[in-house]
């Protein structure tokens, strides 16, 4: 076994540690300033009127664009030309820097995967390409054979597909910090923070690394707030999670990284204790209409842990709430028997941040662990789903050693982890 | 142990199952050829119409790999899940809505702006409910695939895996997909990286 020492040493501690973290979010950008924010109840929404996103005002929880992370300044010789890098990998790398920093973590270790969770990337610069093409219309193909479905070929240039693709923002990322493993990309729609979070989580337990660097990011775009408008899915004020008047999702951006660890160096820190997939088999854009599915991954992800219901102290839940999301969680809720946990979704401080909510959300739950708080869903008033739930509405000092968190996505996709005190 | 116990693979215009062909179709266009394909496969599942390019190719390698053999295995439905990479995730269709949005954006086709929307299609279809994972990755990488697949069989998190590659961009495409499951009686190839690749570029056709 080419790993056999990490692999012996992983066995005999198979604990897996949040090592390092970082949260950058309008809210602050380090993972402390965000928690300091939400326990002071500021929520990072606004109302923004930008007709180059919208032709309504709307809100979200975006970057001032001062305030926008600008060329990172990295490890002497790499080039940080603020062109090469767009504002997604800006993000990232600004993120990742910070998760970095005194973290006793080496990526430039080859026992050190990186991981890269992101919905859209790039997609903004499919926006600046159509713009600059002019008319971006459907061109019909008028040769032989050709339907008005096909463009001419060359709509894509061979370099444009290259840059815009996740997988080269992952290498850019990764050749900033001289990783040597090759990165990992998840891309699995609202569940991709918590999957690349598992992914590293798996890897670490099997011994094929030691330490995982998962980054997640997305930017808001016209393509991403047109897309969720056109569905009717976005609130007409901030969003309500849970609540009976709720609406509608709010957009957010951000980035944010967890470095995972089986070195037992960070012995005191949270631990990642187990998580589940799964996926509804039902519809691709409404979820589960029993919430059987996501019950079962919780379920899987407290066996994982070695942990039943009623260990659990808190839930995180995804809570974007759209009526059918928060409706499915509760059932979920109630079908693993956890009524009565105190609840919370984070929306209402961030918004929906796609890729970024499953690493931004377990961050905050890793430090309401640690600080012994629970943050209050902001935005929830009165209860406004078909099953009970115990929604924290207030900031909530207790005893806690083990979170719950969930997410459920487009493609009938769920996803549950399991975070615990040492 | 991990076997391959079926295979698929649809590119330049020809659809393999086991390295056998089982259908071409050259005259088409990739709209054109998808539809023939599904013609042929003599299905009614009106849902197809609706998907995007990629879920199509995804969906139709799925149909053949297969076929109605899986729903005579005893597996239950949270047993069966899905790994699947691609290198231009949803880009076909991100562009195709991207149009749509200077008159009225198609929520049609914003769903399928995901990768992980074939994965869906797929469940979907056979009421797979396990563990599923979308990657996005520059080239095939068979060691990843075999890694993270034989993680998920050995560990009981799954008992059937549907994995491979499915990537598509106007009209260039691959789709290359392995069913794997747990096997002792030697009749099935291995599922190794050396056998992964061989099945990927085609040395048994």
């Amino acid at each position: 076994m080419r790993n056999e020492n990490i692999y012996q040493t992983i066995m005999r501690n198979p604990d897996i540690f949040i090592a390092s973290d970082n949260i950058l979010s309008p809210l602050g950008s380090t993972t402390a300033e965000n928690f300091s924010q939400l326990v002071k109840g500021v929520s990072g929404i606004r109302q923004h009127d930008d007709v180059a996103m919208s032709l309504q005002p709307f809100y979200a929880a975006l970057f001032p664009p001062a305030a926008e992370p600008g060329s990172p300044v990295g490890p002497a010789g790499a080039n940080t030309q603020s062109d090469l890098y767009t504002k997604f990998e800006r993000l990232l790398i600004t993120s990742i820097s910070s998760a970095l920093k005194d973290s006793g973590i080496d990526p430039t270790d080859k026992k050190t995967v990186l991981i890269i969770s992101s919905t859209k990337g790039n997609i903004s610069m499919l926006e600046t390409a159509v713009a600059a093409a002019g008319s971006p219309g459907p061109v019909p193909d008028a040769r032989p054979g050709r339907d008005s479905d096909t463009r001419p070929e060359g709509a894509f240039t061979p370099a444009f597909r290259d840059r815009i693709a996740l997988h080269t923002s992952a290498r850019l990322v990764a050749e900033y910090f001289g990783f040597q493993s090759p990165p990992l990309v998840a891309s699995n729609a609202c569940i991709s923070g918590i999957m690349a979070i598992l992914t590293g989580f798996r890897l670490l337990r099997s011994g094929q690394y030691e330490n995982a660097v998962i980054a997640g990011a997305d930017v808001i775009s016209h393509f991403v707030l047109s897309g969720f408008q056109s569905f009717q899915a976005i609130s007409s004020r901030p969003c309500k999670p849970f609540d009976r008047s709720r609406d509608g999702i709010t957009l957010g951006e951000g980035a944010a990284t967890m470095i995972l660890s089986g070195n037992p160096r960070y012995a005191g820190s949270i631990k990642i204790m187990g998580g589940s997939t799964s996926n509804d088999a039902n519809h691709l854009s409404a979820p589960s209409r029993t919430g059987e599915e996501l019950a079962y991954s919780i379920n899987q992800a407290l066996a994982q842990a070695g942990l039943t219901a009623v260990d659990i102290d808190f839930i995180s839940a995804h809570g974007t709430a759209t009526l059918y999301n928060d409706e499915m969680e509760a059932k979920a809720i109630n079908l693993a028997n956890l009524p009565s946990v105190p609840v919370n979704s984070l929306k209402g401080y961030y918004g929906h941040t796609l890729g970024a909510a499953g690493l931004i959300e377990s961050i905050i739950a890793a430090q309401s662990l640690a600080a012994g708080l629970i943050i209050p869903t902001t935005g929830f008033e009165q209860l406004g789903v078909s099953q009970p739930l115990n929604i924290c509405h207030t900031l909530v000092a207790a005893t806690l050693n083990n979170c719950l968190k969930t997410a459920s996505g487009f493609g009938g996709c769920n996803a549950a982890l399991v975070l615990s005190k040492p | 142990m991990n076997c391959i116990t079926a295979s698929c693979k649809i590119s330049h215009s020809s659809i393999y199952r086991n390295g056998q062909q089982v259908f071409a179709n050259q005259s088409a266009n990739l709209p054109g050829f998808l539809l023939s394909a599904y013609q042929f496969l003599d299905n009614s599942y009106p849902k197809f119409y609706k998907m995007d390019n990629l879920s199509k190719l995804g969906w139709l390698a799925a149909e053949v790999l297969l076929k109605d053999e899986i729903h005579t295995r005893p597996y239950r439905p949270e047993e069966t899940g899905l790994v699947l990479v691609n290198a231009n995730s949803s880009l076909d269709t991100d562009l195709k809505y991207y149009e749509t949005v200077k008159e009225i954006p198609s929520p049609a086709l914003f769903v399928y702006t995901l990768p992980n929307i074939m994965i869906g299609e797929i469940c979907i279809r056979n009421n797979f409910k396990g563990e599923s994972a979308f990657f996005i990755s520059p080239a095939f990488d068979a060691g990843f695939i075999e890694r993270t697949v034989n993680d998920l069989l050995n560990n009981n998190i799954l008992q059937a895996c549907i994995c491979g590659w499915v990537d598509l961009l106007e009209e260039d495409y691959t789709a290359v997909l392995y069913l794997v499951e747990k096997k002792e009686d030697g009749a099935f190839p291995p599922f190794i990286k050396s056998m992964i690749h061989k099945i990927f570029q085609g040395e048994n056709e």
